[in-house]
């Protein structure tokens, strides 16, 4: 395996390092990572916890790929070598570490939560759904901001303000979500130019996805509705909204 | 604008960088620049048929002259260069229509193939109804 390291107390550029490492038929790219560690190298540094995709911490660069580590099988690159890197478009903090800080502030911005004007009485009882209506968002819940999505999206990589695919296709999530009302608030973040504006459909972000989780759709859905709402507030300005 | 900014406020990490031909290092996104490339050949297109219409509404004379100039191989090769692109312009917009659109009819939500099939479709019997009248019907 050739895995990118960088020690930022040493003031030298990012470098690639070698290590021998069994291809086991079951081992996936993390298998391979955690024996470096163990067994090779104990400074090596990366993020994982799950090793089921649930978790989406251990989102790397695989031979120029963004990949879940613990899904891709280092037998699917042969005898190697397998070049395992950290997730594009984002600060390298060590090794194969990136600064997140940036993705979470654009998360907590587009308010990846159930917004209700007014709660109803909990002796009324929980807030019922249909399987339809549980349909309708259902997809984008499978999200799991592993940001995999960032490091294949060129406009993020080449515009940081960028809100990126993640955040949008999360904010559809819970605007399409019944039990929600706060799909304006959000509109007001993302009709930005920065948000669905700035995305012009390059599509990586549906394809490399590894929950099948398709944030190019959320996007360009949510782009409709920003056009619809725009219209309706200057034609109808009283009862746009 | 409040969400984000920079990528990081850490002075140590190292920060990412986007090369110049970053649209060279993966098939897909050269693709999506062809596609965002072929908008200058809808262009032309859209310009040369409005220099047809002014031909035609000059009269005859005009009307052979923008022939004969149609004619010249720079022309013929550029509209044959359009003609390629425009297609493939098409073929990408009417793939990417079924994520855009999402229609339900009966309380069910319609597949994406069905819509994507129902714009080839349309294209098929639009280009048809061109190529009767273009034959002489």
């Amino acid at each position: 395996m050739q895995v990118a390291r960088y020690r930022p107390e040493d003031g030298s550029e990012a470098t690639f390092q070698e290590y021998e490492v069994p291809c086991r038929k079951e081992w996936a790219v993390l298998d391979g990572l955690n024996y470096i560690k163990d067994h090779i190298d104990g400074t090596l540094a990366y993020r994982w916890s799950c090793r089921m995709g649930i978790c989406g911490s251990c989102g790397m660069n695989v031979n120029g790929e963004p990949k879940l580590t613990c899904g891709t099988f280092l037998s699917h690159y042969g005898s190697g070598p397998v070049r395992v890197e950290p997730l594009r478009n984002f600060p390298i903090v060590r090794d194969l570490i990136v600064d997140i800080g940036d993705f979470m502030r654009k998360l907590a911005s587009v308010k990846p939560w159930i917004v209700r004007k007014t709660e109803k009485p909990l002796s009324e009882g929980e807030y019922l759904q249909t399987p339809q209506e549980h349909d309708e968002y259902k997809q984008f819940s499978m999200c799991i901001n592993c940001m995999i999505c960032y490091s294949a999206c060129p406009v993020y990589g080449l515009d940081p303000h960028f809100i990126g695919p993640a955040a949008i296709a999360l904010a559809q999530r819970y605007n399409l979500d019944s039990r929600d009302e706060g799909s304006a608030e959000r509109l007001d973040i993302l009709s930005q130019h920065e948000g669905i504006w700035g995305c012009t459909f390059v599509g990586e972000c549906t394809k490399v996805c590894p929950k099948n989780v398709d944030p190019a759709g959320a996007i360009q859905r949510y782009k409709l509705t920003a056009a619809v709402d725009l219209m309706t507030s200057f034609f109808m300005p009283r009862g746009g909204r | 604008m409040s969400a984000g900014g920079t990528h990081t406020h850490n002075p140590r990490a190292l920060q990412p960088t986007v090369s110049r031909g970053w649209w060279l290092e993966r098939g897909s996104y050269f693709m999506f620049m062809m596609r965002e490339l072929s908008c200058v050949f809808v262009a032309w297109f859209v310009v040369y048929l409005l220099l047809l219409v002014r031909a035609v509404g000059r009269g005859e004379a005009f009307y052979q002259q923008f022939l004969q100039r149609s004619a010249e191989p720079g022309i013929v090769l550029l509209n044959f260069i359009s003609l390629l692109f425009v297609v493939y312009h098409t073929v990408t917009f009417f793939n990417l229509v079924p994520q855009v659109m999402v229609v339900s009819a009966g309380g069910k939500r319609v597949p994406g193939s069905l819509i994507g099939a129902s714009h080839y479709a349309a294209w098929a019997v639009v280009s048809a109804v061109v190529a009767w009248v273009l034959l002489g019907g």
